[in-house]
């Protein structure tokens, strides 16, 4: 990895009860690097001897490098780095990210780009739409979410934007909405996994180009049972608890491993397997089936069984 | 030749590989065929009796002359147009593109030369090439770009050839380009005026 970004928070805003804008600024002055809509950093955090790595999509505009922000959802049932981010991040804190990456980026080649997004799925829309509005090229968003007080930047969202709130019954059209846009239309999603699937069937259904729907894969790890793992080339044996990942216990015992997304969705973090006895949990959108029994994404996936060794 | 596929030799990497069309799901079916491409399009649907009654299908008289219409009208397209060449078709082809759904499925079969300007203008509108289904039939005929002064020859046969525009020998080289739909001409005597190797009828 590249040097990371040493930054000062500078704004903390909460857009509603459930989820807050931060912005970064860097630490010295000056510029950030440049990131393109759909980029996302990694935010690390010590958490009371814990650390946590995040990823966030970056939801401001890609031409202000003056600061990068992000906006994040607390989830009270999640591991804890967006509590972490909620109860503990305020004005002044200095936090490290990493670079922008971009696994879900606008293509170029569309006519029209179509957004679906599905409650805190907005994020990437946001900086996307800042960057089409620059270059004047044609999009619409369709934004589903739960209510009004929970519409992220519904307030601030000009342009062709529809909402659709659970609480009223109202859905997304999607199969109307997909049938009638002109050939040449890339469809962009990013919500629940349960919108992706839906998005992805309908897409299929109606015979909407492959490589034309783009989704935002990368979801945080999620926990499970915990595990042990033998590290080969490392020569060590370590222990993956419950709420903690593969790639979050290898790092907490020193050993390098590199990473992206640390979501199962670039494929950087990917390891070979050397002994399976057992049954290996992979939760990633990375590896083919093929794979399955002979490599792991250590970022997302767990393991259950007698025997698990990786060449790390 | 008809309805025969003539295997293309193995080669670099961005020589052109062709698939057989299957039927997809789409809203509309899109199919733009040459010469012995109709055969293609036959299989197509008869492959799936359900694409008949949503197609809209172009088609043109191959490179070698071989007009195979009667196949065409015979499958109960939606719609169905001859045109009188490449170019026409590609003109109408833009007028069909201004009202098409993004639940289209494009079909392309018979000669590289078309196979590759409709691909061309499929991609322009935004449809992904990895998409857009293409199938080899009958000739092999190439349209090829000179480097040099950038004219395109249709239907080159031999190699070398001499630019129909500024009047060089070209090499036939096997590098292709999807967004001019061509294959690439370079000067045979660049180092040498004048040593020409014979012309090889190499496509037919």
């Amino acid at each position: 990895m590249n040097a990371k970004l040493q930054v000062r928070v500078t704004e903390v805003e909460a857009l509603n009860p459930l989820i807050k804008r931060f912005r970064f600024v860097p630490r010295d002055g000056g510029l950030l690097p440049a990131f393109s809509g759909g980029a996302h950093v990694v935010v690390e955090m010590e958490d009371h001897g814990t650390r946590r790595m995040n990823p966030y999509s970056l939801s401001s505009d890609p031409e202000d490098r003056t600061g990068y922000e992000v906006t994040v959802r607390r989830d009270d049932a999640g591991r804890g780095g967006s509590l972490y981010m909620h109860n503990h991040v305020a004005v002044g804190t200095e936090m490290v990210i990493s670079h922008p990456v971009n696994l879900f980026p606008l293509d170029g080649r569309a006519k029209k780009h179509l957004f679906l997004a599905g409650g805190i799925g907005i994020t990437p829309f946001k900086a996307m739409i800042h960057q089409l509005g620059h270059i004047g090229a044609k999009w619409e968003l369709h934004y589903a979410s739960r209510n009004p007080g929970l519409c992220a930047y519904g307030d601030l969202l000009r342009g062709p934007v529809q909402f659709y709130y659970d609480d009223d019954k109202s859905f997304i059209p999607l199969k109307d909405l997909l049938a009638r846009q002109p050939l040449g239309t890339h469809v962009y999603c990013c919500g629940p996994k349960g919108m992706l699937a839906w998005v992805r069937a309908t897409a299929a259904e109606l015979g909407l180009a492959e490589h034309a729907v783009h989704f935002e894969e990368f979801t945080a790890p999620q926990p499970g049972a915990p595990f042990d793992v033998d590290l080969v080339r490392s020569g060590r044996r370590i222990h993956v608890p419950a709420h903690q990942s593969l790639l979050e216990a290898m790092e907490a015992a020193g050993v390098d491993a590199p990473y992206l997304c640390r979501g199962g969705a670039c494929g950087q973090c990917e390891c070979d397997v050397v002994t399976l006895d057992g049954q290996i949990d992979h939760r990633d959108h990375w590896l083919a089936p093929t794979d399955h029994k002979t490599k792991i994404m250590p970022c997302v996936s767990r393991f259950a069984g007698r025997a698990l060794a990786i060449d790390r | 030749m008809k309805d025969a596929t003539m295997s293309l030799p193995p080669s670099i990497l961005s020589r052109p590989v062709y698939g057989v069309l299957a039927p997809r799901p789409g809203l509309a079916h899109l199919v733009i065929a040459d010469g012995a491409g109709a055969g293609a399009v036959a299989d197509l649907f008869a492959a799936d009796p359900g694409i008949a009654g949503r197609a809209h299908v172009l088609y043109t008289p191959g490179p070698d002359g071989g007009d195979d219409w009667a196949v065409i009208e015979a499958l109960g397209a939606a719609q169905a147009q001859r045109a009188a060449s490449v170019p026409t078709l590609l003109f109408r082809l833009a007028r069909v593109l201004l009202d098409a759904k993004a639940g289209t499925q494009c079909y392309l079969a018979g000669s590289e030369g078309l196979i590759g300007q409709a691909e061309r203008d499929l991609m322009a509108q935004g449809v992904p090439h990895q998409d857009i289904q293409k199938e080899h039939r009958g000739s092999t005929v190439r349209r090829v770009q000179c480097v040099h002064c950038k004219g395109i020859t249709e239907a080159v046969r031999t190699d070398p050839f001499v630019c129909s525009h500024c009047g060089l020998s070209l090499y036939v080289r096997d590098h292709y380009s999807r967004r001019l739909a061509a294959f690439q001409g370079v000067c045979i005597d660049a180092e040498e005026p004048g040593n020409i190797p014979p012309a090889v009828e190499k496509f037919a």
